[in-house]
């Protein structure tokens, strides 16, 4: 008997959220909308268990309303649920919750039904359904009622079939690489025919798949390894030729070089590590999550954030914060604009943020720093970087596997979610991946990851496991395989705890069926694990052991999967030989309009330097009790802040803090890469230094996204912006401790703009002494740290006004004794604002102070040959906006000594004032705050 | 002077525990984090606890609506305990998740009535999780005699919920609410200090975060014990951890009252 009970909200805000949805789309037909829960059950329950059921678990008595069966239409209907096979947390929490309550065991399959009013045509409607209601990679809709379709008891279909190698032709192969999507090129196919033919006998699918990921773009970084040859064409016709012998190399080179006493891992873990203070040490990673969030933003994103999490969990840390960054299409593109096949900008941001924020409140991590840029390079393919940082005490994290150890698998079951993920994001996107790829995609389930993090910390503290990994792209043949690179391991997929039948062996070994973590449990040491899993609710899964015959052997019971020798999964990929050509802009220069307070209003108006306190605010920034710097500051909390500063739980021993922050200019990166990420790890450190940072205590990351790597003018670009990364590092002496590539950001052959995220880690000395932008008072001096620049290439003054000037700023040359005089002054208690310089120049920053502080500004800078315009939004990098005391001055003047100049007041009169030899604009705060806040130019 | 053990059920997806125990402790008390499956097997017993902290976070993901599926076990599971502890005077407090299941499962259920409880939590009104800093007043006349000592303080904490907006059946409710000495925080507009409490939020956002009626953040019950509130004063025991803006004190009172009544 299956049982459908509807239950809907008098408030659900889901149905001003699609009526919303509907005046944005143009579907104004659309009056309102009421969204109801639909519950099918089935099962055997008597009527007055049927009412229990309902009263103690579904209907609200204050704000709901129900209807057993099925509640008459008052608008045209709309039901929607997920696809058979895609992880429906409310139905599994809704069997387990009747179980509790004592009722007869019942499946449950749930649905949403939109009753939509008002006149909605047949084109209306199928716009909202295309566009708004349903997301046809997940989900699966009907204009009445849909056919519930439960989940059924979960047993493999243990078939395992053989390919043959032996035959193929060159074609042939390269057929069979897309035909699998293996996303494996000519001669990586041929070297593992040639394997094969060594060992007498033809390759299991299950083998070709391990290969396949193993070998992936995203898990072993071919290009980053790749030797590449450059030419780099000047705008002097001139041609520069090099070869690089490695990017991933160059980058661990400079680590290595610097190697300063507090780096503790740098590269070879899931996560970058290094000493918060005598007792614990900090680990910090950044990853992407691009083609899954432009599919399925909001499942995207959540996992995402719990990959990188796990990332923490997988150096044995307990993770304390997250950030993230994010590039979307404008959100006002027209529909003609949008290509088919992808999700409009809007749909996408609500999606990725929503899904940001599920995945981290509900692990009860703060999201504390981040940014969102928009453009229309990224319409096709959006990028979504999620970072974590977490705490460990030092020496606790082991990482050698022994022999004979356990492999134990903790947390989710596996289905078919997430198969081929690795190798799909080494792949292009088109109009048809969605059809294609429809299983990449992955829905997060916080709560077990949740679980995840608390045994691991306890697992720690008790000793319990000698090495632990994560379980992400790839799945097991990842994660085991990696493990068990040195040792050999024996794997039994039969134990595996599966969502739903029918997975094949190779699925079950690919699966990227999230919240997983692999340790290397001694086999004494297995009763301890499982209790400790029992008392927290984790489920636990014992696949096989640590063998020394250094082969990756998998089983299904008695069924062979794979049997490969470690040497050859891992070190018998084909080094890359690749060609890039760089080719520099045309200088142009171009006349420049008079400045105007109107530029001002639209530079603060602008999406990538507006508020985005609707996005912030529904991250918990706040749980652990430990923000100091949140991302809004000032008496209305409205102001922006330049760098996250987070004093852990339970480091109450001393006044130390870390601070995160992150650079990314984008626009940059289009006239050069190499500009970009010198300026982008700039602007991470000096929004670090911004508020009370070290910079002689600062670790780099960097997640490159780039185009097709195999296309030799994209690769280019990305040698580029790697030598930048070198280059930076070297000057200002700061370590890369851990990075990541995404390639293949492509949408029907159009690249992403190359994008370079710098995120920075690093300490403040003492919490008192954590500024903002906000803390000026009434007459405080203010500093310019730095000195401006004529050049407004890559600027976004030159975007707004449409300016084809290409010239940039120059790099600092001494950015470590400039962030050096600013860090002395700062942390002893002299500079009591302080915010750096970025996009939109000195106009925007002055700004920015003045709308965090609610004060005016008055700044006069003194005149010269440049023009006003240029003055005031030149984006030279290394500047910091300083407010101090007045009585301080003389203080000041020394600390900071050549590195500053003294510019301007803070005022009493709510004015923003900006004077360059004889033009002086003003902008009343008032306007600045609505430019800013509400993006409105009056 | 002892410390009173003070009894943190832990449920899957249960978090800010951490900063709830580190509160207890600075107020005096003995926090002991335990997870509900070692109280349903006994392990540990409620009976051994002089208070009890329902803490905050997303008790089993909130797929049922925030807290349900964790008010249902307080209800099937842990009703004679809880009822045991009420009679005896014992304070319990929930935050945030911790008042949406108390809420849920019926032991703050507003004025009696017929037909079940009166008052719930439900989606905030503009529709979105909100996280940013409040300041509360704890409102005179409210019946909890723990609470009596904090009368009429005014303190900041953050808010960060979804459905933390106090809906009620009615306005009868509401005023029953008055009447009963039920209501035990409220919003108040960012102006109040702790010496000029200037008055309450008046349903504006962002002083009401969430639009709730009357403003109302917490509540107690008929007996007084049990209190809880959507605001989370654990994450405001140190200076440092308050913002710039408006000034106000820390959450510790309430924590330092609650381990007092615990003794």
């Amino acid at each position: 008997m299956v049982l459908r009970i509807e239950v809907t909200s008098i408030d659900d805000p889901e149905g001003p959220r699609v009526s919303e949805m509907a005046r944005s789309l143009g579907v104004l037909g659309v009056t309102g909308c009421t969204v109801s829960r639909v519950h099918n059950i089935r099962g055997q329950l008597s009527d007055a268990q049927v009412e229990l059921l309902c009263r103690d678990l579904l209907v609200d008595p204050v704000v709901d309303t129900h209807t057993i069966g099925v509640s008459s239409p008052s608008g045209r209907v709309v039901e929607v649920a997920v696809q058979p096979g895609v992880t429906d947390l409310e139905a599994r929490e809704l069997e387990r919750a009747a179980a509790e309550l004592g009722l007869p065991t019942i499946e449950v399959a749930m649905a949403r039904r939109y009753d939509l009013l008002g006149e909605v045509s047949d084109d209306d409607f199928e716009t909202l359904i295309g566009r708004a209601l349903v997301n046809s990679t997940v989900e699966h809709w009907s204009p009445d009622q849909l056919e519930p379709e439960f989940s059924v008891a979960a047993a493999a279909d243990v078939r395992v079939t053989t390919i043959q190698l032996s035959t193929l032709d060159d074609g042939e192969l390269l057929d069979l690489s897309r035909h699998m999507l293996l996303s494996l090129d000519l001669e990586e196919m041929r070297a593992i025919r040639a394997h094969f033919e060594s060992e007498g006998r033809r390759p299991t699918d299950a083998e070709l798949e391990t290969l396949a990921q193993t070998w992936s773009e995203h898990c072993v970084h071919k290009t980053f390894r790749a030797e590449i040859a450059l030419a780099h064409h000047h705008h002097d016709g001139s041609v520069t030729s090099t070869v690089h012998d490695g990017l991933l190399n160059a980058l661990r080179r400079v680590t290595e070089a610097l190697d300063p006493w507090w780096l503790r891992s740098a590269f070879v873990d899931d996560a970058g590590i290094v000493a918060f203070d005598d007792h614990d040490d900090l680990a910090f990673k950044v990853e992407t999550h691009n083609h899954p969030s432009a599919l399925e933003p909001f499942g995207g994103a959540n996992t995402g954030v719990g990959g990188v999490v796990r990332d923490v969990i997988g150096v044995s840390a307990r993770p304390i914060a997250c950030t993230d960054v994010l590039c979307f299409g404008p959100i006002d593109l027209s529909d003609a604009d949008l290509p088919e096949g992808v999700l409009h900008p809007r749909r996408i941001r609500d999606g990725v943020v929503a899904g940001i924020g599920d995945y981290g409140n509900k692990l009860g991590l703060p999201t504390v720093n981040g940014a969102v840029i928009y453009s229309e390079g990224y319409v096709g393919n959006p990028l979504v970087y999620c970072g974590s940082l977490g705490l460990l005490p030092q020496g606790s994290h082991p990482t050698e596997a022994k022999l004979d150890d356990r492999i134990i698998s903790i947390g989710g079951k596996v289905g078919r979610d997430g198969i081929h993920g690795a190798t799909f994001s080494s792949a292009s996107m088109d109009a048809s991946t969605g059809d294609t790829v429809g299983s990449a995609v992955q829905i997060g389930d916080p709560i077990t990851e949740k679980g995840c993090i608390e045994v691991v910390e306890r697992a720690r503290d008790a000793g319990l496991y000698n090495a632990i990994t994560d379980c992400g792209a790839g799945g097991f043949s990842s994660s085991v395989g990696e493990m068990g690179e040195d040792l050999g391991v024996e794997v039994d997929l039969s134990t595996v705890p599966l969502k739903y039948p029918g997975l094949q062996p190779w699925e079950i070994w690919l699966s990227e069926a999230q919240e997983r973590i692999v340790l290397a449990v001694p086999p004494d040491r297995v009763a301890e694990m499982q209790l400790l899993c029992s008392q927290w609710d984790v489920e636990m899964t014992d696949l096989g052991r640590f063998t020394g015959t250094q082969r990756l052997v998998v089983r299904h019971g008695s069924t062979a999967v794979v049997d490969l020798p470690m040497a050859f999964l891992h070190d018998g990929l084909p080094r890359r030989h690749m060609s890039a050509v760089w080719t520099d802009p045309t200088p142009a220069e171009c006349a420049l309009p008079e400045f105007q307070a109107d530029h001002v209003l639209r530079l603060l108006a602008h999406p990538d330097v507006a508020s985005n306190e609707d996005i912030v605010r529904t991250y918990d920034h706040e749980v652990r009790g430990g923000t100091v710097v949140r991302p809004f500051v000032g008496p209305e909390a409205d102001g922006p802040s330049d760098a996250a500063v987070l004093k852990p739980l339970g480091t109450s021993r001393n006044s130390l803090a870390a601070v995160l922050s992150n650079g990314i200019c984008p626009r940059i990166g289009r006239l050069d890469p190499w500009a970009m990420a010198m300026m982008a790890i700039d602007e991470a450190v000096r929004n670090l230094v911004a508020v009370g940072g070290d910079p002689d205590r600062v670790a780099l990351l960097d997640n490159f996204c780039w185009g097709d790597p195999t296309k030799p003018d994209r690769l280019g670009g990305l040698v580029r912006a790697v030598q930048g990364c070198v280059d930076g590092a070297e000057l200002y002496a700061m370590p890369f401790i851990s990075g990541k590539d995404s390639l293949f950001n492509e949408f029907d052959g159009e690249p992403i703009p190359g994008t370079l995220l710098i995120s920075a880690l690093g300490l403040v000395p003492d919490i008192a002494h954590a500024i903002d932008s906000a803390g000026s008072a009434v007459e405080d001096d203010v500093w310019m740290v730095g000195t401006q620049s004529n050049h407004l290439g890559g600027s976004l003054i030159a975007e707004i006004l449409e300016l084809p000037t290409t010239q940039l700023p120059p790099m600092v040359t001494d950015p470590l004794s400039r962030y050096r005089a600013v860090h002395a002054a700062i942390a002893g208690g002299l500079i009591t604002s302080a915010h750096d310089c970025s996009e939109g120049g000195l106009c925007v920053a002055a700004s920015e102070v003045a709308v965090a502080s609610r004060h005016g500004i008055n700044i006069t800078v003194p005149s010269g040959s440049s023009q006003p315009l240029v003055v005031f939004a030149n984006e030279a990098p290394g500047r910091i906006l300083l407010t101090s005391r007045l009585a301080d001055r003389a203080a000041v003047e020394v600390a900071l000594g050549e590195h500053a100049s003294l510019m301007g007041k803070v005022t009493d009169e709510p004015l923003i004032s900006l004077s360059a030899g004889e033009t002086t604009i003003e902008i009343s705060v008032e306007a600045a705050v609505s430019a800013f806040r509400d993006r409105i130019v009056a | 002077m002892t410390k009173p053990p003070i009894l943190i059920p832990h449920a899957s997806g249960t978090n800010r525990d951490q900063e709830a125990a580190q509160a207890i402790e600075i107020a005096g008390g003995d926090p002991r984090v335990v997870h509900v499956n070692r109280l349903l097997s006994g392990e540990v017993s409620f009976g051994d606890h002089a208070a009890i902290l329902i803490p905050g976070g997303f008790s089993y993901g909130d797929s049922l609506g925030a807290g349900g599926r964790l008010a249902l076990e307080l209800r099937t599971w842990f009703a004679d305990e809880l009822d045991a502890a009420v009679r005896a005077g014992r304070p319990i407090l929930g935050i945030c998740n911790g008042f949406q299941a108390l809420v849920k499962a019926g032991l703050l259920a507003g004025p009696q009535r017929t037909g079940g409880r009166t008052v719930t939590l439900t989606h905030n009104s503009n529709g979105r999780f909100e996280c940013r800093w409040v300041t509360l007043g704890i409102e005179p006349g409210c019946r909890s005699s723990w609470l009596a000592s904090l009368s009429e303080v005014v303190f900041r904490c953050p808010v960060a919920h979804g459905e933390g907006r106090m809906a009620v059946a009615d306005p009868e409710v509401l005023e029953s609410m008055d009447d009963g000495g039920l209501v035990a925080f409220r919003y108040l507009d960012s102006g109040a200090t702790p010496l000029a409490p200037t008055g309450r939020a008046g349903g504006t956002y962002p002083a009401n975060p969430n639009g709730s009626v009357a403003d109302i953040a917490g509540m107690c019950d008929a007996t007084g014990a049990v209190v809880g509130l959507m605001p989370h004063p654990e994450d405001h025991i140190f200076d440092w951890q308050r913002p710039s803006g408006p000034p106000g004190g820390s959450g510790l009172p309430l924590f330092e009252a609650f381990v007092e009544a615990a003794r």
